[in-house]
């Protein structure tokens, strides 16, 4: 075969170099992604890979609010399109199709991109190209910088939030026991553990294990978390890390006490992947019964709940033939707070009114959210606490009041008085 | 005979320029995503090229490539993240280290054949990105190594967009292994390599030592899979073992071999496919309404079909197929010719 490139073969280099260079149009108006008429997100999602189970029906959740919205007239006259493109929580993936949401698909912004290893990849990206970034699905506490990020707004409690709040429960409830800490080694995980770190006493805490996204064994975290005593076993991980890692304390002849992360803890998921994962053996919630967790948003089962019956009845009539679990309260809730978003941002929706409308208004919005956002211009970290629960026969039963703090150690943690209001009638935001 | 490696190295040198004219000339033609696709495609080019000087040339195969791109990304990510090396400096050095990695590899290699060889290659796809994890403290885990992206320099004024910038990075590089590799399968040691390629037993009776250019080979083309990865580190300013699973040298194999091998259109048609195809195949399972699990497959199936497609019809790859087409076109266009001439003499 030869090789050898004369004049004219190099101008056929340059016609079809050329010809695979279709420039893409960019829309005339004056906001990139908006149009009287519509307004356009992109959002990345494990919609396959380790981070998929349950994770993946949170996307279409949203979809399913945004229809049911554009079906009563969208937000100032636009309907809400959302772009899903598929990361596979693959860090590498994400900056490839985050780069073609806003270079290609020139969406109006990035809407609740899932996961801490795979959004801090893009973060700078997003800022550098003041795209609004809003809602991460992830309560990394790298979100709440609104000086450095400022186009950037987590939604779901700060993870140290979350951890103070287990801790203090942990340092209250279960004092003077061996607290042992499963941890995915990001800022997933170090922010929850910091969080265990200020509340519970250091001498307490006898291991700290950490696991790679990935990976499809704990078998040495476990085995050193039960070497060391450890009758207390916290957790923050996915829930595919829940599942494998109880399964191999099963195994072990292991049973602490579990404390698990809200971001690790849906039982429907964990219930699935067990059943999965071992093949058949392990059926129910059986492996995660008692479990202590935290949530922000009313339980999936609570059905007397009126936001519950809100979100069941748009999840039958928009995404039916999924299960109705905290993934789905989770997708539909932060599509709500995006609405929100763009009813205060105006009828003239730029990407700096949106930005503004967030951290101006955001404190005061109320919706299915247990306790009020943080936002302001410098935090932009979501919801301001969480309430405690604990997964009984299947379910999470939410008890106490919902307790507010700040992720800076030291800072109290406090009960939250407010009550949560009822959904306006016909459920879709009017503030 | 000096004379003559100049006359090629000028040619080389000709053939790079006018290359690098028509990326420079695309890449200002285009918007912001197509150049960063550009971006992708050259440092896909570069691995490319080393895969194919190895099967083509080499006669050897490898089904490790990613490794190879692996080591040389995390390599410039180390030395840019916490050396803070310039990017040139921290290329060039990626590229020596994956040389390293590929000399220890190819000394087994050449004593390896067929499927033993594909068999060590594999498992170094499977094993060396794993690495990553092994060692979180240094090389991150699965959250990987971040740099800083590359800001443009003054001179190209404060509105240049970053992502022809980085295209052209990469296309620097790409040209670099491009200029390197055109020159060597014309000297000497291009020729050893065909000579053990076609007949071991030959070759060594006209003086060629057999493993040394087998090795050799093997150096040139991870050294070049070396300086792919590390351009990949600069455009996606991130080194991770997602970024190079074994997926990847397989779906860098299968293009290889459907661009057609031993050629260097056939790695640049190669390029092209490996940028392009997610894309198609992310269109047409939306088109299909495919579920996310047979989606996220459809681009290796979409390679398979493809191999195959490619192994019954043409052979030699898409670029052997363009040449059979020019050649029919030709010999039809002058046959026409000739006709339209003999006419007025009758």
């Amino acid at each position: 075969m030869s090789l050898s490139m004369s004049k004219r073969r190099a101008w056929l280099l340059a016609v079809a170099a050329g010809g695979l260079a279709v420039v893409g149009c960019g829309s005339s108006g004056s906001t990139v992604g908006v149009t009287p008429t519509s307004v356009t997100f992109g959002t990345h999602q494990p919609l396959t890979g380790p981070a998929a189970p349950g994770y993946s029906e949170i996307a279409p959740a949203s979809i399913a609010f945004f229809k049911y919205v554009n079906a009563h007239g969208g937000v100032w006259g636009r309907k809400i399109n959302l772009i899903v493109k598929n990361d596979e929580y693959n860090p590498t993936q994400t900056v490839n199709v985050v780069h073609q949401l806003v270079l290609q698909e020139k969406v109006f912004g990035i809407f609740e991109g899932l996961g801490t290893p795979t959004h801090t990849k893009v973060v700078g990206f997003l800022n550098s190209e003041k795209v609004p970034d809003l809602f991460v699905a992830s309560g990394c506490p790298c979100w709440d910088n609104g000086a450095e990020h400022p186009y950037t707004f987590g939604w779901q409690p700060n993870y140290t939030i979350e951890g103070k709040i287990l801790g203090q429960y942990i340092a209250q409830h279960f004092a003077g026991k061996k607290v042992g800490v499963l941890y995915q080694n990001d800022d997933f995980g170090n922010g929850g553990l910091a969080g265990i770190r200020d509340e519970v006493p250091s001498k307490d805490i006898v291991a700290t294990q950490p696991y790679e996204p990935g990976t499809t064994t704990l078998a040495a975290q476990i085995t050193a978390i039960k070497s060391a005593g450890a009758e207390v076993l916290v957790d923050f991980t996915v829930p595919i890390y829940t599942a494998i890692g109880q399964l191999t304390a099963f195994t072990l002849g292991y049973t602490p006490q579990l404390v698990v992360s809200s971001v690790g803890i849906d039982p429907t998921t964990v219930a699935a992947l067990l059943k999965t994962i071992s093949k058949g053996k392990a059926s129910g919630t059986a492996l995660i019964e008692g479990a202590i967790t935290t949530n922000y948003l009313p339980s999936s089962t609570e059905t007397s709940n009126p936001w519950i019956a809100l979100f069941r009845r748009i999840h039958s009539e928009y995404d039916p033939g999924t299960p109705f679990d905290g993934n789905t309260v989770y997708g539909m809730a932060t599509a709500y707070t995006l609405v929100q978003a763009l009813k205060a941002a105006g009828k003239n929706l730029t990407r700096e009114a949106i930005v503004k409308a967030v951290e101006e208004g955001g404190k005061s919005w109320s919706g299915p959210g247990l306790v009020p956002f943080r936002y302001t211009k410098t935090q932009h970290g979501g919801y301001g606490g969480a309430e405690i629960g604990r997964v009984e026969g299947g379910k999470i039963v939410l008890s106490g009041k919902p307790l507010l703090t700040e992720p800076t150690a030291g800072t109290p943690i406090t009960p939250y008085t407010g009550s949560q209001p009822a959904p306006p009638t016909g459920g879709v935001p009017s503030e | 005979m000096r004379a003559l490696a100049r006359v090629g190295a000028v040619r080389a040198a000709v053939v790079v320029l006018l290359a690098a004219l028509a990326f420079g000339a695309v890449s200002s033609l285009v918007g912001e995503y197509r150049d960063l696709q550009l971006a992708d495609g050259a440092y896909y080019f570069a691995a490319l090229i080393g895969l194919s000087v190895l099967i083509g040339f080499g006669g050897k195969i490898s089904l490790g490539h990613g490794a190879f791109m692996a080591v040389g990304a995390y390599a410039v990510a180390l030395l840019v993240a916490d050396e803070h090396w310039p990017l040139v400096g921290a290329l060039a050095a990626a590229t020596a280290v994956s040389a390293l990695v590929g000399a220890v590899l190819g000394a087994a290699a050449s004593r390896l054949q067929g499927p033993y060889l594909a068999g060590v290659t594999l498992t170094l796809a499977v094993a060396l990105p794993q690495i990553g994890n092994r060692f979180p403290e240094t090389l991150g885990g699965e959250n990987g190594l971040v740099i800083d992206p590359p800001a443009p320099p003054s001179f190209l004024g404060s509105s240049f967009p970053p992502q022809r910038y980085l295209a052209w990075i990469a296309g620097l590089g790409a040209l670099a292994a491009l200029f390197f590799i055109y020159n060597m399968t014309r000297s000497g040691a291009g020729r050893a390599l065909r000579a053990v390629r076609d007949d071991e037993v030959a070759a060594a009776l006209c003086g060629c030592h057999v493993g040394r250019t087998q090795t050799v080979a093997f150096v040139l083309s991870a050294a070049c899979a070396g300086l792919g990865g590390g351009l990949a580190t600069v455009v996606l300013q991130l080194a991770q073992p997602g970024a190079f699973p074994l997926e990847l040298s397989l779906r860098i194999f299968a293009a290889a071999v459907i661009g057609g091998v031993g050629s260097l259109w056939g790695a640049f048609w190669a390029a092209a496919l490996l940028v392009l195809l997610p894309n198609w195949s992310h269109d047409i399972a939306q088109s299909l309404s495919l579920s996310g699990n047979v989606a996220a497959n459809l681009p290796l199936a979409i390679y398979g079909v493809m191999l195959i497609v490619a192994m019954l019809l043409w052979p030699g790859g898409i670029q052997a197929g363009l040449r059979q087409l020019s050649g029919l076109l030709k010999r039809a266009y002058s046959s026409r010719h000739s006709v339209t001439q003999s006419n007025p003499a009758k």
